[in-house]
């Protein structure tokens, strides 16, 4: 499940490449579709939320750029960015996990594989956090676990709604059973907000939401909302495959499969997302609708 | 349960010795065997205490998935009467790969729920060899939330290599069963002590073990992915299991260092595949004292005491 590395090195197909489409244009001002080879401009890709405009794919986005998409313009304060992992078993692969982590922090510019902030969406008070899937793989440890707890904790002793958008391979591996102990950290913070804050929490799924994320808190919002494509499920493909020794069905543990199999409520293009937020936020908090006056 | 181990080999091999010696006597020959057979016995216990004194994770890893351990089952006719095993999950299955039900734990009316695996093939095909299914969980859940509202302790025997990956399971919500009964745990108003008691695997022994206390076998291994796993995505060869056992910290040792849980129960010398009476008294002695300690919390004290519990879990710096 929690598989940091492989994880990581898969993106590098789901990343924008910029390629020189003509000599005279400057190469940095396209990419290629990973999907369907459509070249596009990057402005007009960042217009569109990161999402293919001839066939849809969506790209993946820093979990920054994903809270500034989904949150009023001004309205972020971001929380708990200091935070900073420690190697609690000296677990060492290829390399020791102090250097692996290091090298993800300047690679990425955060601290660890999440970014989390109080936030304004359409002018309902949230409290709201992203994977940063290009950190080992937005794989959970303890730094990713306290801080998604802490983002239910604020919610609640604000009382204002949460809304967290998953994107990982699962649980951290290098550090052990602590990332199993995430799962239930997360979990409980999110009973505590529905119980005493009667708060809701909107869960968003993108590419990829697996292993201990998946089986957490991800799978418990009182809504679950994906995005068109993404891979969610408990175990990898690769696994069910050797375990069963036949090939999967096509389209399976997709957004759409889930869907299907009545596991999430909705699919949503990420351009859409937003105002699926906040009708939904609006709805679930009775809150006047924008524009209806006081 | 005969099975021996690689390194239990040399311990196999004097016991032999001394059986042979035990014939001869008991044929009435030499008058010098009894005292070569006390020497020996010696010795044995020398050499188990020496073997089982430094055995390395992937050795417990081993001893953890020993069919000679005592299984859920084991532990319940060992250390309850009344067992009375509630079925399915009201939702048109009953997962045979956990079992669940009410009984009287040294008179006290309790909860049991568990992973349960089998011993011979076809006992393991019934139980998917302790791997549960989305039902499975949702079986436990539905009996846990049962003792919650006759406010009944809950034990729980974790014993999985993990939840069943595959696809009707993903198709079912496996990732939904698991969180949710973690949340549902986190959330209950009884007391709930879980044992380790073999593998620990994930996520899927996890839905079961969201307690107040979590007590676990000296060769119980509790791990978020298994070390074959784990090999095969950091080293890409399963052949290094030993190597990643060793780096994920599993052994009830490391966890109880980490403050995974809270209290280690030494197995007798030998093994607890060796001398499964003796360790399930053992466990229900500590499950006993555990209980005890809990029954005087308040019912939101006791969901307090359990979020508490896991709410420091984790190693993390802050302000860097
Ligand atoms: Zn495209």
């Amino acid at each position: 499940m929690a598989d940091g590395r492989r994880w990581f090195e898969n993106t590098k197909t789901f990343t924008a490449r910029a390629r020189p489409m003509d000599s005279a244009v400057a190469p940095d001002l396209w990419t290629l579709c990973d999907k369907c080879g459509t070249p596009i401009f990057n402005e007009t890709l960042a217009q569109n939320s990161q999402v293919c405009p001839s066939c849809g794919h969506h790209f993946p986005v820093s979990g920054a750029v994903r809270l500034r998409m989904l949150c009023d313009e001004g309205s972020l304060v971001f929380h708990d960015a200091d935070l900073v992992s420690v190697d609690a078993l000296s677990f060492v692969d290829s390399k020791p996990y102090g250097r692996r982590v290091a090298a993800s922090r300047s690679q990425v510019g955060t601290n660890d594989a999440f970014v989390s902030a109080s936030g304004v969406i359409e002018g309902i008070p949230v409290e709201v956090g992203s994977f940063e899937f290009r950190f080992m793989g937005g794989s959970m440890g303890s730094v990713v676990g306290e801080m998604i707890t802490r983002v239910f904790e604020r919610a609640r002793a604000r009382s204002v709604p949460a809304v967290v958008v998953s994107a990982s391979g699962g649980a951290r591996m290098q550090e052990g059973v602590l990332s199993l102990m995430q799962m239930a950290k997360t979990c409980a913070a999110v009973a505590r907000l529905k119980d005493d804050a009667h708060m809701p929490y909107i869960s968003v799924l993108s590419h990829p939401t697996t292993g201990g994320v998946a089986a957490s808190f991800s799978m418990l919002g009182d809504v679950i909302v994906a995005e068109p494509g993404a891979l969610i499920g408990f175990a990898g493909p690769r696994v069910i495959k050797e375990t069963i020794g036949q090939d999967l069905p096509v389209g399976f543990q997709t957004s759409e499969y889930l869907l299907e199999h009545g596991m999430i409520d909705r699919v949503v293009k990420r351009t859409e997302l937003r105002a699926l937020l906040a009708q939904l936020l609006g709805q679930l908090t009775n809150a006047a609708p924008r524009g209806a006056g006081a | 349960m005969d099975l021996v181990l690689d390194f239990e080999r040399p311990i196999a091999e004097l016991r032999h010795q001394i059986d042979a010696l035990r014939d001869v006597h008991a044929g009435g020959h030499e008058v010098d065997i009894q005292a070569s057979i006390t020497h020996l016995e010696g010795e044995l216990a020398e050499l188990q205490t020496r073997i089982f004194s430094r055995l390395t994770p992937w050795q417990r890893t081993q001893l953890a998935r020993h069919t000679g351990r005592p299984f859920t089952l084991d532990y319940i006719e060992g250390l309850c009467t009344e067992w009375t095993e509630l079925h399915g999950d009201r939702g048109g299955f009953d997962d045979h790969a956990i079992v669940c039900g009410l009984a009287r734990f040294r008179g006290q009316s309790v909860v049991v729920i568990g992973n349960q695996k089998g011993r011979k093939t076809r006992e393991n095909l019934v139980r998917n060899f302790g791997m549960a299914r989305p039902e499975g969980y949702r079986k436990a859940l539905r009996v846990m939330k049962l003792a919650n509202d006759f406010g009944l302790p809950i034990l729980t025997f974790v014993d999985t290599p993990g939840a069943y990956p595959g696809v009707e399971a993903e198709a079912n919500g496996q990732a939904e069963a698991i969180a949710r009964n973690i949340m549902e745990m986190a959330r209950l108003n009884v007391p709930v002590v879980t044992v380790i008691a073999g593998e620990g695997g994930s996520g899927g022994a996890l839905a079961i073990a969201v307690a107040n206390r979590v007590l676990m076998l000296e060769n119980g291994v509790y791990s978020v992915i298994s070390p074959e796993g784990c090999a095969a995505i950091l080293w890409r060869d399963r052949a290094e299991a030993p190597r990643a056992a060793e780096a994920l910290g599993i052994t009830a040792r490391d966890c109880l260092k980490l403050g995974v849980i809270d209290e280690l129960i030494e197995e007798p010398i030998g093994g607890a595949h060796r001398h499964r009476a003796a360790t399930i008294q053992r466990v229900g002695d500590a499950i006993a004292s555990h209980l005890n300690a809990l029954k005087d919390l308040s019912p939101e004290q006791i969901r307090a005491d359990r979020e508490q519990r896991f709410r420091k879990l984790g190693r993390f710096m802050e302000g860097a």
